[in-house]
């Protein structure tokens, strides 16, 4: 199997990922509410320029504007008859983009979470998980995606539905989940549990790691404890340019070019191969991150200590792996019985 | 499932029963939950004891422990599950013996946000501590929260946005609300992802909630101090 991706993870020791997809295109006039996958069809300049920015900042890889294009997300819309469509496009628009780059350039179709909730406690079954991401993967690789690109999962049964979907499509792929709440998913999952979770998939994927989540001292913690497994699969970091703040009725990430450009070498440092940003991260970080990672030597990997030092606080005391990753009490379990 | 020894709910005596129910919450165990219940109403408790002595105290352990990291959402989601099926026992009986009723929420995500799954949450947790949640769903113009207000005779608006494009729409509804004079009539909660307590503050809503146990608790001291109030 090869592919774009593939071959760019063997030729070289650390690729730039893209930045923010939602918070560009808002910038660019999307209104929110609106799925910014219609756009593929009804402005695919403007997704034409999106990717156009990635690839100017000196990305090797960026995600199709796909995020919310599964069959789960789009019915909020009454648009989940248009998944292919608009899942082809989102790919073909940026195969486009990529094979005018005058270099290789990986185009990913990004996969988002379908928002629902496993069941028992939610509808969401295996089978019905894989079936949604499966349709969603045949519209992207239909449309001459490199890979799938699974990103922003809290919950363990969607990363594997997501793989078995990748296996039914006959695409490789990588796989990111977001790490925000005390430095776990939402689902409590940890960074230890989704390294051991990887390498039990019978496709595991190219590459994996953490996206999204608080800001980047959060995340890359959460990429000292994949490192701290022994992985020897290439890591990924997507984090935020820093966290939301509120301004006189505006709203604008507190991560600034120079900290992103830090945090990518700080990424590079502590083993992360695939290095990128969320939201937040405009084309001026981008910029700065691939200036960073192309002028600064190596370093040794850093300490927790470096990263908060550069970076800012994490946002919890613990991410629940280490020393301290029984839980602070036991589950008291059933006395009867 | 009858072990040797196997604890029979019914020869417990009320205070390890009760005990027994809020591990079996915690444990997110809905049969034993509903049989529990049963126990203690035929017992003669009052619908209004069961609820807030066994069922909403049991609650508040798991909001506690989801707060401070121990639980995470699945564990929760399954104690909620235990604590509906008691709740769906004790409605009737609640409304049948006028019992005190915790409060009304109506909840939804704000114009322009389609992300639900953090107000699908809170909407879990407050009916679990014993609210009655009217969920009015994704991209909500001012309109739907004001029309849904008014129709339920709520007593607490719930709103949530997951996108800083959309969370200043929080403050388009709270300033529609004073215009129209009803702004006091409401506890006005706000959360999601990207919004702290300075946001929540600037806007003008009673709280900001970090996660859907500290809005339970959040709703829980703001209406038993609307109660004191009313009472004064």
């Amino acid at each position: 199997m090869t592919n774009t991706l593939s071959r760019l993870l063997k030729s070289r020791d650390w690729l730039l990922a893209d930045g923010a997809t939602g918070t560009n295109l808002f910038n660019m006039g999307l209104s929110s509410g609106e799925p910014p996958e219609m756009w593929n069809v009804e402005h695919p300049d403007r997704i034409a320029k999106l990717y156009g920015f990635a690839v100017e900042a000196g990305s090797d890889l960026f995600l199709t504007n796909s995020f919310g294009g599964n069959a789960a997300r789009l019915k909020l819309h009454n648009a989940q008859g248009r998944v292919r469509e608009l899942n082809r496009i989102a790919a073909e628009i940026g195969r486009n983009v990529a094979d005018k780059a005058g270099r290789p350039v990986a185009v990913c179709g990004s996969v988002g979470p379908t928002g629902e909730i496993f069941a028992p406690m939610g509808t969401l079954t295996h089978e019905l998980a894989v079936e949604i991401f499966h349709e969603q993967a045949e519209g992207l690789k239909e449309g001459g995606a490199d890979v799938l690109w699974v990103e922003t999962i809290s919950a363990p049964e969607e990363y594997k539905a997501a793989a078995e979907a990748a296996r039914l499509a006959g695409m490789d792929w990588c796989g990111t989940m977001s790490f925000d709440t005390a430095g776990r998913t939402m689902m409590g999952v940890t960074s230890a549990q989704m390294s051991a979770l990887v390498e039990k998939l019978p496709n595991p994927p190219l590459a994996f790691g953490a996206n999204c989540g608080v800001g980047a001292a959060d995340l890359m913690r959460t990429l000292m404890g994949f490192v701290a497994t022994g992985t020897e699969r290439p890591l990924i970091a997507k984090g935020n340019a820093g966290i939301p703040k509120y301004h006189d009725g505006h709203i604008h990430y507190d991560g600034t070019p120079e900290l992103m450009g830090d945090y990518a070498c700080l990424a590079r440092d502590a083993g992360a191969t695939i290095i990128g940003g969320c939201c937040g991260t405009m084309p001026v970080h981008l910029k700065a991150m691939h200036e960073a990672l192309s002028t600064r030597p190596r370093g040794p990997r850093p300490s927790l200590e470096e990263i908060t030092a550069k970076l800012g606080a994490f946002s919890s005391a613990s991410d629940g792996t280490g020393d301290d990753d029984g839980a602070g009490r036991e589950r008291r379990g059933r006395r009867r019985g | 499932m009858a072990d040797e020894d196997d604890i029979i709910l019914s020869e417990l005596d009320d205070e390890e029963l009760v005990q027994q129910m809020h591990d079996d919450l915690y444990d997110g165990l809905k049969e034993e939950i509903e049989e529990a219940v049963n126990i203690l109403i035929a017992r003669g408790w009052t619908p209004y004891d069961v609820l807030t002595k066994a069922l909403v105290a049991g609650m508040t352990v798991v909001g506690n422990d989801f707060r401070d990291g121990i639980l995470f959402v699945p564990e929760v989601l399954l104690a909620a599950n235990a604590m509906k099926g008691g709740m769906a026992i004790l409605k009737p009986l609640l409304a049948e013996t006028g019992a005190p009723r915790m409060g009304k929420m109506v909840i939804g995500t704000v114009k322009g946000d389609i992300h639900d799954i953090g107000k699908n949450l809170v909407a879990m947790m407050m009916e679990g501590a014993g609210f009655e949640v009217v969920d009015i769903g994704i991209n909500n113009p001012v309109e739907n929260y004001l029309e849904a207000l008014d129709r339920e005779g709520a007593d607490i608006l719930g709103m949530s946005a997951l996108l800083t494009t959309t969370m200043p729409y929080m403050k388009v509804v709270i300033d529609t609300m004073k215009e129209k004079g009803i702004r006091d009539n409401y506890i006005v909660l706000v959360g999601g992802a990207p919004l702290n307590e300075e946001f929540g503050k600037a806007i003008g809503a009673d709280a900001y909630c970090r996660d859907a146990a500290v809005t339970v608790e959040m709703a829980k001291a703001m209406v038993a101090r609307k109660h004191n109030q009313m009472g004064a």
